[in-house]
C-alpha cells in the first residue's frame, strides 16, 4: 500500500468504527472533543510523517529495489561504516553468523552459543523493521534521505549480505513481509517485564541472619582497569565524609595533576569544540579519513586558494559530493555562519 | 571541566559607586561631607583589619588563612551583583561534579550515553543538567515555535498540536525515575567500572510536569473497543519509536514539557518528550513529534535488535519494559577512600518500576547478615527512595550491600540469582544486588560475591 493509501484506509476504519461505537461515548451526539484545542491533520499531513512499517504489512509502501542496485548504494553510503560485507563491529555488526539451517527453522543457532554472533542477521525477527530502520534514521549522517525504491534495495542488499536471499533478489513491496527471516521465531514476549502487574522471574531473598556460610569474592577490578575512568579524586566533591580514590598510581608516568583545558581566546569561537558539538567528527577525523577526509587533509588541499576561507565556509554550510568520493556531505543549515568561519580557518590553520 | 559563565573574576575590595541620583542633591552633600569626615579614621581601621585578618593572614601561628580568629578576605569585599549570572550555575569549586562517558563504551558521541555522577547527589532529585543523556542520532535543537506533536491512526479526530495547544491541556506534576534498560549493563558476567557513576548512573529523577497521555487519547477519541497500543516517534535524526501498551499509556503516561520545574533541556527531550513511568528509559521518547494509536506492537529497531533481553537458550525477552525493584549504596561507594575509622552514614537510593519502595536492608558483611535502614520521606510510587543506615567502621575489611523491597513483595536479587536465570548476556534489566568493598587502607572498590 502507498504512502497515500494509508489515509484511505484509515477514513474507511473511522466510518466503521463511528458506526459501531456509536452511543457508547461520554461525549455529546456531535462527538466534539473535550476541549478542542489544535487542528485536525490532513491526510496529506499524515502521509509525510506516518512513515512506520510494521510485520504485518501496516504501513508498507509501494516500491522496488534489487540486490545489485542496493550495492551500489551501500558501497557508496553504507560501508565506510558497516564495512564492504557489512562485518564491521565498530557499531552492531550488519551480517555474518547466519546459518542455511537457521533460515529453515527461524531460529539463529549463533544465539544459542555463548560467543555467538549478534548481528543484524542473527538477531532480526522481520525484514519490516530492517527497512523501517533504514528508511527513518540512515544513512546515520543524512536520514530520511534515500527515496522509497533506494531502501528496498539497500535492505534487500543486507539481506543478500546475510545470505537470506539470493544476489538476482528484487525486494519489493509485495514480498517484503514475506522474507524467512533467520530469528524470526527467536522472541518471547512470555516475561514479566511486559506487564504492570508481570511476575518477576527472580526472587531476591528475605533472609536477615546467617543467610550465606562464606562469602566469596568471584570478581574485582583489574588494576589497569582502575585508572581506565580517568583520576577518581576529580570525580567526587573534595568535602565530606569520603573522598575519590587517586588512581593515576595505577597508571605509572602520569602526572597526578590534569592537565587545565586551554582557555580559548577571547571572542573566537573555539573550532575544537565546534566541530565536536556540531558533529563534524562523526565523519572526519582530525588526522585519519572516517568517511569523509581528515581536517587536516582538507586544510592542506586547499591551503593555496586565495578564497580558500570563503570556500570552506560554502562547503561547511551547504555540503556536497564528488571532491573526496562518493559520500556525499549532508548541508549544515543550523550552523552559524561565524562558526563555519571559525571551523575554516582552523582547519585552512593545519586542524590543530 | 568548563563551566560557562562561571569565570567571572570577582576582585576582592572593589568599590562600586553607590546609584545616588535617585536621592537628594542635599542628602548627597551631606552624605559626602560624613564620608570626607570619616575617611582618616577608616584609613586607620583598614590597616589594623589588613594585620589582623588581611594580607597578614599567612604569618599566623598554625591557625589556617581563613579560619577564625583570622577573617576570610571574602568577608571584607563587595561580592558580585545579583544577575551576574541571570541563570546560575554551580560553584566553581564543583567542578568535579558533571556527567561523563565512559570510555570505549560506543565509537561515536552522537550515539552514546553519559552517566550521572549519583555519588555526588543528595535526596531523590537529580539535577537537571546532570540528567543522564542518551542519545541515538545526537541531540537535535528544536525551536518550540515549530514543534508539531501529531496524534492519529485508530483515532475518530487526527489532530496536531503545536506547544501553545499543549500548554492549554490539564497538566499534572509528579515525581519519577527514568532508568536506562541498560543500566549496569556492563557488569552482567564481571566487575566492568569503578564508580556508581558508571554502574548504576543511567538513573535520574526529576518533578515533570505534562498532560496524562489518556487525556489526548480521550481528545482524539481513541478506538477503544479495538486499539492496543500507542507509537512514539521522535523528531531526532534516529526518529526513534517505541511501542507503549495502552495498559501503560492509559494509566500514568505523561506528555511532558516541564522538569523541575522549567522546560526540558535540550539533552533530554526540549520541548516535548514522552514519560513512562517506571519503563526503561527508551520508551519515554525525548523530542516527541508523533502518537499513533494501532492494534498491534511495531517490532521497531529498538524493539528487535537492541532493548531485548538475550536469555541463555538463545530467545530473546522482547518488549521487557519494566524496571525491577533495585537500590545501590552511593555512599561510601566505589572509587572512595574513608577518611579514617568512625562514624559513617551508609546511604544511596531504591527504586521499583511497579511501585513504592517498602523496605531497604543493609549488610555490611558480604550479604551475611542484614539490618533495615531508615527511609527518607516522601516515598513516591515509582521514584527513588533515599535510605540511610549508621555504622561505625572499626577498620576492618567490609562488604557494603544494599537490598530493596518494593510494595509488591518482590525482593532484589543476587547477581548469581539473577545469572541462574537470565545467564549473563542479557544487557538489560540488571536489577542484582552491588557490592563495595572496604579495605583496610580505607579504599572502596566495586566487586561482585558469589
Amino acid at each position: 500500500m502507498s504512502r497515500l493509501a494509508r489515509p484511505m484506509k484509515s477514513l474507511l476504519l473511522l466510518a466503521g468504527f463511528i458506526a459501531s461505537t456509536a452511543g457508547a461515548q461520554t461525549t455529546t451526539a456531535t462527538d466534539a472533543p473535550r476541549f478542542g484545542f489544535g487542528r485536525t491533520a490532513t491526510a496529506q499531513e499524515i502521509a509525510g510523517w506516518d512513515i512506520d512499517v510494521r510485520p504485518d504489512g501496516h504501513g508498507v509502501r509501494k516500491g522496488k529495489g534489487t540486490v545489485a542496485q542496493g550495492q551500489d548504494i551501500y558501497d557508496a553510503q553504507c560501508a565506510s561504516c558497516h564495512g564492504t560485507f557489512g562485518e564491521s563491529n565498530r557499531y552492531m555488526a550488519i551480517a555474518g553468523g547466519v546459518k542455511k539451517e537457521d533460515l529453515q527453522a527461524g531460529r539463529a543457532s549463533a544465539l544459542t552459543k555463548a560467543d555467538g554472533m549478534r548481528t543484524v542477521g542473527t538477531k532480526l525477527n522481520s525484514a519490516t523493521t530492517l527497512w523501517d530502520y533504514i528508511n527513518r534514521a540512515m544513512p546515520w549522517t543524512n536520514p530520511q534521505s534515500l527515496t522509497v525504491d533506494q531502501v528496498y534495495a539497500v535492505t534487500a542488499y543486507v539481506l543478500h549480505l546475510n545470505e537470506i536471499v539470493p544476489a538476482d533478489f528484487e525486494l519489493n513491496d509485495g514480498n517484503l513481509t514475506k522474507v524467512p527471516m533467520p530469528n524470526r521465531n527467536g522472541m518471547t514476549t512470555q516475561h514479566g517485564l511486559s506487564s504492570v502487574k508481570g511476575k518477576p522471574d527472580v526472587q531476591g531473598s528475605s533472609c536477615m541472619k546467617d543467610c550465606v556460610k562464606e562469602v566469596k569474592i568471584v570478581s574485582t577490578l583489574p588494576d589497569f582497569a582502575r585508572n581506565q575512568h580517568g583520576n577518581l579524586a576529580e570525580q567526587k566533591r573534595p568535602m565530606g565524609p569520603v573522598r575519590g580514590i587517586d588512581t593515576t598510581r595505577y597508571e605509572p608516568g602520569k602526572s597526578t595533576v590534569a592537565a587545565a583545558p586551554a582557555a580559548a581566546a577571547a571572542g573566537a569561537p573555539d573550532a575544537k569544540k565546534l566541530i565536536v558539538n556540531n558533529s563534524c567528527t562523526a565523519c572526519h577525523g582530525i588526522d585519519n579519513k572516517i568517511v569523509g577526509p581528515s581536517f587536516r587533509e582538507v586544510g592542506s588541499k586547499y591551503q593555496g586558494r586565495s578564497d580558500a576561507e570563503a570556500y570552506l565556509v560554502k562547503k561547511i554550510k551547504e555540503g556536497g559530493q564528488g571532491n573526496w568520493g562518493a559520500v556525499p556531505m549532508p548541508p549544515q543549515p543550523t550552523l552559524k555562519d561565524g562558526d563555519a568561519k571559525a571551523i575554516a580557518s582552523w582547519i585552512l590553520g593545519g586542524a590543530k | 571541566m568548563s563551566r560557562g559563565g562561571n569565570s567571572r573574576a570577582v576582585s576582592p575590595g572593589r568599590v562600586v559607586a553607590a546609584p545616588e541620583n535617585h536621592i537628594s542633591a542635599d542628602v548627597i552633600r551631606a552624605a559626602r561631607s560624613r564620608r570626607g569626615f570619616l575617611k582618616g579614621g577608616a584609613a586607620v581601621a583598614g590597616a589594623v583589619a589588613a594585620v589582623a585578618g588581611g594580607r597578614a593572614f599567612a604569618q599566623g601561628a598554625g591557625a589556617k588563612p581563613f579560619e577564625p580568629p583570622n577573617v576570610a578576605p571574602w568577608t571584607r569585599a563587595l561580592g558580585a551583583p545579583v544577575v551576574a549570572l541571570p541563570y546560575g550555575v554551580p560553584s566553581e569549586f564543583e567542578a568535579n561534579v558533571v556527567r561523563r562517558q565512559s570510555p570505549g563504551l560506543t565509537p561515536q558521541p552522537q550515539s552514546s550515553v553519559s552517566f550521572t555522577p549519583l555519588q555526588n547527589l543528595f535526596g531523590i532529585i537529580t539535577p537537571s543538567g546532570l540528567h543522564f543523556e542518551r542519545h541515538h542520532s545526537g541531540m537535535p535543537t528544536i525551536d518550540p515555535a515549530q514543534h508539531r506533536l501529531m496524534i492519529h491512526g485508530m483515532v475518530r479526530r487526527p489532530i496536531v498540536l503545536t506547544m501553545d495547544d499543549i500548554l492549554r491541556f490539564p497538566s499534572v506534576s509528579r515525581i519519577h525515575f527514568i532508568e536506562c534498560g541498560a543500566n549496569s549493563g556492563m557488569e552482567w558476567a564481571n566487575v566492568a567500572v569503578p564508580t556508581v557513576q558508571y554502574t548504576h548512573g543511567m538513573l535520574a529523577c526529576s518533578e515533570f510536569t505534562g498532560v496524562p497521555l489518556a487525556t489526548l487519547l480521550d481528545e482524539v477519541g481513541y478506538d477503544k473497543k479495538n486499539a492496543k497500543f500507542v507509537l512514539a516517534e521522535g523528531a531526532d535524526g534516529s526518529a526513534l519509536t517505541r511501542t507503549i501498551p495502552l495498559e501503560f499509556a492509559l494509566n500514568d503516561v505523561m506528555v511532558v514539557y516541564g522538569q523541575n520545574g522549567e522546560m526540558l533541556r535540550p539533552e533530554n527531550g526540549y520541548p516535548l518528550r514522552l514519560l513512562v513511568p517506571g519503563v526503561q528509559g527508551v520508551s519515554s521518547v525525548k523530542w516527541l513529534r508523533r502518537l499513533e494509536v494501532g492494534d498491534k506492537p511495531w517490532n521497531t529497531r529498538e524493539e528487535s535488535l537492541h532493548y531485548i533481553d538475550l536469555m541463555p537458550s538463545g530467545l530473546h525477552r522482547q518488549y521487557s519494559m519494566v524496571q525491577e525493584v533495585k537500590s545501590v549504596i552511593t555512599t561510601p561507594s566505589g572509587g572512595q577512600m574513608l577518611q579514617g575509622k568512625g562514624y559513617y552514614e551508609i546511604t544511596g537510593l531504591a527504586w521499583s518500576g511497579r511501585g513504592k519502595v517498602r523496605r531497604v536492608d543493609v549488610s555490611t558483611d558480604g550479604g551475611r547478615n542484614w539490618a533495615t535502614a531508615r527511609l527518607q520521606e516522601p516515598l513516591l510510587t515509582k521514584a527513588l527512595t533515599r535510605f540511610r543506615f549508621d555504622w561505625n567502621w572499626d577498620g576492618s575489611p567490609a562488604l557494603l550491600q544494599s537490598r530493596a523491597v518494593d510494595e509488591t513483595g518482590h525482593v532484589q536479587p543476587a547477581l548469581p540469582q539473577l545469572r541462574e536465570v537470565r545467564g549473563t548476556r542479557s544487557i538489560y534489566h540488571n536489577n542484582g544486588i552491588q557490592t563495595w568493598q572496604v579495605n583496610p587502607n580505607g579504599e572502596v572498590w566495586n566487586v561482585q560475591v558469589g
